[in-house]
């Protein structure tokens, strides 16, 4: 039989190339999913580059209050005189890492959860699962409110509370995939090579399972920058002195029949992230799913 | 010494508490590189046998007696993370439907290296040099193309070869194949054996294969086990049963297929009745409410297995040992 030492070194750059060209495929093909590709960029290019490009501090109060829209202030000032564009380009930088964060930790801890639940069934699916009813229970945004209210505001708390919020989504999607996945034969030809649970469940089971935790996923990040969005608005955000869009929002909603832009520019900018993310994810769910792969 | 040794296995569904037995006390050898095969209808109890020898029996089903005993060592005894460790590198299997048997969502190379990297500790590349041979070997063109292909651009004959490839991909000692050409067209069914059997002759490797068709496996296989209900009716070598079989189970599995041996004016006489259910208690032999030759004592006392087949009245006795 072969051993290593009889075997030639090929070389290392053979491309892997399918996933992403077809990747580009679908991009190259989905207008929407380029307009939210060109959107989503401007608010993450706007967010990185807020110190340097923003015209006023945020926080820095004028006389000039209520502004209309003009030349000095382009989307104008609110009630305290404090710059709208400056406010809205800083409160990017919040809402996006929110929303990311946020959904980073609960879809990582809910497929942990709903996968073991599902391959293992039996007590750890019957613990996990009840906690996950538990959770199914409330409204996400209540225990969000509930979990700020007992353990206070500030950003690390709002993002912890959004992703305990949403975990159960990632479990019970994670779960119901696993539930048919496992019964699939290429889940006993993986046993029959003598691979571990773990890997069973991570490289054989999980990669067929991506396609609706990916689109769960990104309708998650803008759950999640709207979850942000609200709990700032009732006072319950980062702080009071983080710009934040909810923040703003919440701040202009008074003021909103003499000073429209106040409601209109940051609810805008929430619209077009949330709006462009759901575009990439529609995306990303038809180029992941490569059993509709045109042969 | 045989490479597997499956001695008195028995079987059974345990369901609240009900013990069904669905393996009624099988025996059989496999020598190393032979093929046997073991042929029977569904729920003859075939599959369920070879499952328990890669120890991978469902919940519900515990084997209730018997060794299987895999180069000197009883795999009954083993832990599920010993048993693991065999599995892939010791003992290997293929099954019935290639076109569900590989992953949907990940390359055929990166399926077949990570059998490699993990059952023999291959680098990366080196993984990759041993999958194109394989690929090569069960007969696939431009392989080094083919590794960056998906299961979809595949024929189910071409996914079984990949079945195949992955299935010797770590030199096990003993593949079972299960079914493996059921799914298949007749005209690659035969490709499909005729290179199993070959590769595993090539390599030293054992092979059993289950099927429930006899004139196929005469051809591929040395010798044959033949199953119904639970238990071994008949065993032998492959030519001795295909042209005189002992045991009318097997004359029936014989006479219900076309052959090209025999008077083709002949019409095919079907086996009468159906597969016996094991949930039904049926006394004596197995086979007697099927059977042409039944009489009363079949009825009442379980034929012993003897001389190769279990029957009180085997066929074919004096045409056998005059041969």
């Amino acid at each position: 039989m072969m051993t290593d030492a009889t075997l030639e070194p090929i070389p290392a750059d053979i491309p892997q190339a399918p996933k992403r060209s077809r990747m580009r495929s679908v991009f190259s093909k989905d207008r929407k999913a380029q307009f939210g590709i060109i959107v989503l960029g401007l608010f993450i290019l706007g967010a990185l580059l807020a110190p340097l490009i923003a015209p006023y501090d945020p926080n820095e109060m004028t006389l000039d209050m209520m502004g209309s829209p003009s030349g000095e202030h382009i989307l104008g000032t609110d009630d305290l005189g404090r710059d709208l564009f400056s406010r809205i380009l800083w409160g990017t930088q919040i809402s996006l890492f929110v929303g990311v964060a946020t959904v980073a930790i609960s879809l990582f801890f809910g497929v942990l959860l709903g996968v073991l639940a599902g391959y293992y069934g039996g007590w750890i699916d019957m613990i996990i699962m009840r906690y996950i009813d538990l959770q199914w229970a409330f409204p996400n945004f209540i225990i969000a409110v509930y979990l700020v209210a007992v353990f206070g505001t500030g950003l690390l708390n709002v993002i912890v509370a959004i992703a305990l919020a949403f975990l159960d989504d990632f479990a019970r999607i994670a779960r119901s995939m696993v539930l048919t996945l496992k019964e699939e034969q290429f889940v006993d030809a993986a046993r029959v090579q003598g691979f571990s649970d773990i890997r069973i469940m991570v490289f054989h089971i999980l990669p067929n399972a991506m396609a609706p935790i990916i689109v769960q996923a990104t309708v998650s990040v803008s759950y999640a920058i709207l979850g942000e969005a609200s709990l700032s608005f009732l006072g319950l955000g980062v702080s009071a002195d983080t710009p934040t869009w909810g923040l703003i929002l919440a701040d202009g909603r008074s003021f909103i029949s003499q000073a429209w832009w106040l409601g209109v520019y940051p609810g805008l900018a929430i619209m077009l992230v949330v709006l462009s993310i759901n575009f990439i994810g529609d995306a990303l769910r038809d180029a992941l799913d490569v059993r509709d792969a045109d042969i | 010494m045989p490479l597997l040794v499956v001695e008195n296995l028995s079987i059974s569904l345990f369901d609240e508490g009900h013990e069904t037995q669905l393996v009624d006390r099988i025996s059989y050898q496999v020598e190393q590189g032979e093929t046997l095969a073991i042929v029977g209808e569904s729920g003859s109890g075939k599959s369920l046998s070879s499952l328990s020898v890669m120890g991978l029996l469902a919940k519900e089903l515990r084997v209730t007696s018997g060794r299987i005993m895999l180069d000197g060592e009883d795999l009954l005894s083993l832990s599920s993370e010993e048993m693991r460790q065999r599995r892939g590198r010791d003992l290997s299997m293929v099954f019935q439907e290639p076109m569900t048997s590989l992953n949907p969502v990940r390359t055929i190379g990166s399926q077949i290296m990570e059998s490699i990297e993990e059952n023999l500790g291959f680098s990366r590349s080196a993984a990759r040099t041993r999958a194109i041979e394989l690929l090569q070997e069960v007969g696939m063109a431009d392989a080094e193309r083919r590794l960056r292909q998906y299961p979809h651009h595949f024929s189910g004959g071409m996914r079984q070869r990949v079945m195949i490839a992955i299935a010797l991909a770590a030199n096990p000692k003993l593949i079972i194949a299960d079914e493996p050409t059921t799914a298949l067209d007749v005209t690659i069914q035969a490709q499909i054996l005729e290179l199993m059997t070959r590769l595993c002759r090539e390599h030293g490797t054992a092979l059993v294969l289950i099927t429930h068709n006899l004139g196929i496996v005469a051809r591929y296989a040395q010798r044959v086990t033949v199953m119904y209900g639970g238990r071994i009716v008949e065993a032998g070598r492959a030519v001795d049963l295909y042209h005189r079989p002992r045991h009318p189970y097997t004359e029936g599995l014989l006479r219900s297929v076309p052959r090209l041996d025999q008077d083709r004016t002949q019409p095919l006489r079907p086996i009468q009745g159906s597969p016996a259910d094991p949930f039904m208690k049926i006394t004596g032999c197995r086979f007697h409410p099927r059977c042409p030759y039944a009489a009363p004592v079949c009825r009442e006392t379980k034929p012993a297995f003897e001389a190769g087949a279990a029957c009180h009245f085997p066929l074919n006795q004096e045409s056998r040992d005059a041969s």
